[in-house]
């Protein structure tokens, strides 16, 4: 088997994509679309089965809310329970317009601080719902039973993260996003108890099925039998989340992966802005060969916790001996408006500038300090462990080293995908009939996400979007009956058959990790924090060969008919290696620099991102070809409402 | 101390339920002590592979302690020696050059062995679809701070609701007794007073639903909270009597 690399080439389409945005005062658009949207009648819901897939806060909160509408769902997870999705792990927070905290907050702030943070390559109109929708997801949370943090009073607390001069985050302590999932988890398990929901845990989405062009159903892999499944439905939801694994070391959960929607992409859903990764400033430095996932330290840490170096890079003292005087505290400086606080891509450039410049603790080079001892000093210890206490114990449990006693040593790691998969207004991608909500979208983050906002998103898509604009498809469109035994899904199936089975026959003598490692290595160093034309020419040219290994060379044990975590490691590798290659294409087609896509040729003089938007002012929107050559479809971002500025957090 | 160890393994090898298992013994050397027992069976995976051989199967996630995909029995605790952690964040600087280890998957009758290490765990799931939740549809709810929550209140019931449902409980526990993990999210949610509505049914349903699936009872041997990787306390099972008791009145 050997796979030709293809030609570091595309297309581009000349007609423009077209968002299907209402028109209106921006303030209205939600509620009067809303309203006039058609509207599937209570006792027909019942006749629709809808494929969901992925129980993450996205996934999780729209189950459980269509099942409440009445609709038949079909739940698909690839962990061995809903409640274990990745989602689970966002520490920090949730933010919402409550204005709790009388500074000043409204819609139309969160609003503006979402845009602006994401570097205004996201669509108004997607943000301004999202943010009007952010208070409605607090107060069914918190009706849910979701223990958020509380005054003496009995009232809601809030924190601060970045990218914000207002306190609008809620929190349960350092696990909010386990408290969030639990509750959209628990709401899942009241409608399977309904017989609403039917729930197919241990299932990995290899193929969406399409049947005259409208997507109606899914292959799935049972990964403890190793049986192929075929699910029909009337639409299909995909929640799968982000792909930040394409990356090798990540934040992400192990088996967080691109190929539900990377397949999806294939059979025509386009794939919209795959360059935008962002890189979270915040987590534990890497620590060897055999490391196995990245460990993040919640941005709230950055509310109380001071970055810093020391002034002179020979400076080998142990930080504690270094005197306030010898110290960098370089966001302080840099930024003194927002200091500490900035957005995570400023923070994260800003600790790569200071590790290139030589001035990276030892031993790796590869890290800065972020220190407690003037919070602990000023609020006392007690008051520093309620608010963080588990994040500093976890920091401990793997570094051995205490927070409490000597700062935390941090460095910037891959953390979440803005870019997804295109959808319009009404979140359903350029396949009829398949919706793609949460992270596997991307809609709401332009080209940089604010700390405590992918929480918001994925339960405002989940909970009040997807309910309304799910039901106005449906209620528009006239769907024939299909069956599983049809050619469509019997070829679909046998596609995926075959893909599995010919990883088994390679028989060379790689690991999938080896070759996934080697493809890590050449994303981050390439396509990564800072890119160039020639770093993004070099990635185009090193992963084809990557490629070409995986199909010649590599080995697994075992066999498909059971439990065989290698085998499921190859399939999702493989798909990485295809992403790995548009997400150099996407960056290297972006001759600008916005948010988290960093050219080096575009920056100002102060090194900030420099962005063009005369040329690039649009969501670059790509189109599988079967000859391999992407094309490149274009969604001008007109902004009526917002005038573009350079961001500016001084 | 050395910065590597070697170690000998014995770890329980079982093709699937309905199949008998055995131990399997495996050396292996040159563990850096900063990587976690899972990256350290990963290591022995892929030197595995590189013979040959089927890797050992086990289950793992987040790999920071919270989503609870992870967790066997290291020489006959679960997730190992160290208190109030899974075995994603179990270090290997907390082990000994040349030390024997052997590990074993969460043994209880409701938890079929899958494969090697890896358990079938759905029995949680149907113990909270008995209700364990707040009967509350989205976009019902009232403006979040009418419900007024005492600070201490919000704190006992995130203390419960902390659980990640792993399962060491029902492993630790002689009586492979479910009691800590259902007795946690019914505390979590009868410390609210948007739970406390539903304590009744709630707390009989879900001690139903735990009999019903094959938990045996509780006898208070406090082995589950010796082993919990997040600290639930056993007073939560008190709690869980009290409620079932007051039912009954």
């Amino acid at each position: 088997m050997t796979v030709t690399a293809p030609e570091k080439e595309f297309v581009e389409s000349l007609s423009k994509l077209d968002g299907r945005l209402p028109s209106g005062d921006l303030e209205d658009k939600w509620d009067k679309y809303k309203s006039s949207m058609k509207i599937v009648n209570p006792a027909n819901k019942r006749k629709f089965n809808i494929i969901v897939v992925g129980t993450g806060l996205a996934g999780g909160s729209a189950a459980a809310t269509l099942a409440e509408l009445g609709y038949n769902v079909k739940s698909f997870c690839i962990q061995d329970t809903p409640r274990r999705a990745h989602s689970i792990a966002a520490q920090g927070g949730i933010n919402a317009a409550k204005n709790y905290q009388n500074d000043g907050d409204s819609i139309h702030r969160l609003f503006i601080d979402t845009i602006k943070g994401g570097d205004y390559r996201a669509r108004e109109e997607n943000v301004h719902r999202l943010a009007e929708i952010s208070t409605n997801i607090i107060d069914q949370c918190v009706a849910q039973g979701v223990p958020f943090a509380r005054d003496y009073g009995g009232l809601l607390t809030n924190r601060s993260f970045g990218g914000s001069q207002v306190s609008r985050t809620f929190y349960a302590r350092g696990q909010t996003g386990q408290q969030l999932l639990l509750g959209a988890y628990s709401a899942m398990m009241r409608q399977v108890a309904k017989q609403q929901i039917e729930l197919f845990p241990n299932r990995e989405m290899l193929d969406v099925v399409t049947v005259d062009d409208r997507a109606r159903g899914i292959v799935v892999r049972n990964l403890k039998t190793g049986e192929l499944e075929t699910h029909s439905g009337d639409a299909v939801v995909l929640c799968t989340g982000g792909f930040g694994n394409v990356y090798f070391l990540s934040t992400n959960g192990k088996a967080s992966n691109a190929t539900a929607a990377w397949r999806c992409y294939k059979k025509g859903a386009f794939m919209a802005n795959p360059c935008f990764a962002q890189i979270h400033p915040t987590c534990i430095p890497t620590s060897g060969e055999y490391q196995s996932k990245l460990t993040l330290m919640s941005e709230s840490l950055r509310n109380d916790g001071r970055v810093w170096v020391p002034k002179d890079a020979n400076d080998k003292r142990p930080p504690a001996e270094i005197p306030e005087s010898d110290r960098d505290n370089f966001l302080e400086r840099m930024y003194p408006a927002y200091g500490n606080l900035v957005p995570r891509d400023v923070g994260s450039r800003a600790i790569k500038k200071m590790c290139d410049e030589g001035k990276g603790l030892d031993p790796s080079g590869r890290a800065v300090y972020l220190d407690f001892s003037s919070a602990i000093e000023r609020l006392g210890k007690k008051n520093i462990s309620d608010k963080y206490g588990n994040l500093f114990d976890m920091y401990e449990t793997i570094t051995g080293d205490s927070p409490y006693k000597e700062p935390m040593k941090i460095y910037p790691a891959i953390h979440y995908i803005m870019g997804g998969l295109w959808v319009d207004y009404d979140l359903m991608s350029t396949i009829p009939g398949l919706f793609v909500l949460g992270e596997a979208n991307f809609s709401d983050h332009g080209a940089n996400r604010l700390g405590a906002s992918a929480l918001m998103q994925g339960l405002a898509d989940g909970y009040f979007v997807i309910p309304n604009t799910l039901g106005n498809y449906l209620a528009n469109t006239k769907l024939d009956s299909v069956s599983i035994s049809s050619e469509e899904f019997k070829e679909a199936r046998n596609d995926c058959k075959e893909r599995t089975e010919d990883f088994l026959k390679i028989k060379g003598s790689s690991t999938v990790l080896e070759i996934h490692r080697e493809l890590g290595g050449v994303m981050w160093d390439l396509v990564g924090m800072a890119r160039t034309k020639e770093s993004l020419e070099e990635a185009l040219d090193k992963i084809p060969k990557i490629k070409d290994k995986f199909w010649n060379d590599l080995y697994i044990s075992g066999e498909s008919d059971t439990l065989n975590k290698s085998l499921e490691q190859a399939g999702r590798l493989a798909d990485f290696l295809e992403l790995g290659e548009l997400m150099a294409m996407d960056a290297l087609n972006r001759e600008e620099s916005c948010g988290a896509h960093f050219r080096e040729e575009y920056q100002t003089e102060e090194g900030e991102p420099l962005r063009n938007d005369d040329k690039y002012a649009y969501v670059s929107a790509w189109e599988y070809n079967e000859n391999n050559i992407p094309i490149l479809h274009k969604e001008d971002l007109d902004y009526k409402f917002v005038k573009m500025t350079q961001r500016n957090y001084k | 101390m050395s910065e590597v160890i070697s170690l000998n393994l014995q770890v329980w090898k079982q093709p699937s339920a309905d199949e008998p298992g055995s131990f399997e013994f495996y050396s292996v050397k040159d563990i850096s002590i900063h990587i976690s027992f899972l990256e350290m069976l990963d290591v022995v995976n892929e030197n595995l592979q590189k013979e040959g051989k089927e890797p050992i199967a086990f289950d793992s996630d987040c790999r920071e302690g919270i989503c609870g995909t992870c967790g066997f029995v290291i020489d006959g605790v679960a997730h190992g020696p160290l208190a109030k952690t899974t075995v994603c964040q179990l270090h290997m600087r907390h082990f000994e050059d040349g030390q024997t280890l052997v590990i074993e998957p969460f043994r209880a009758t409701p938890f079929k062995v899958v494969k090697d290490l890896v358990v079938d765990r759905s029995s949680f799931d149907t113990i909270i679809q008995a209700g364990g939740y707040v009967t509350v549809s989205t976009g019902n709810a009232p403006d979040a701070n009418n419900i007024l929550i005492a600070k201490d209140n919000a704190e006992d019931a995130f203390d419960a609701a902390a659980c990640i449902g792993c399962g060491a409980c029902v492993a630790s526990c002689p009586n492979a007794s479910a009691a800590l993990f259902t007795s946690a999210k019914i505390s979590h949610l009868s410390h609210l007073p948007q739970g406390k509505i539903e304590d009744d049914a709630r707390v009989k349903g879900m001690v139903e639903a735990m009999d019903d699936e094959g938990f045996g009872a509780c006898s208070n041997h406090a082995e589950c909270e010796a082993v919990c990787p997040k600290g639930i306390s056993i007073s939560n099972i008190a709690l869980m009597r009290r409620n079932l008791i007051k039912t009954i009145l």
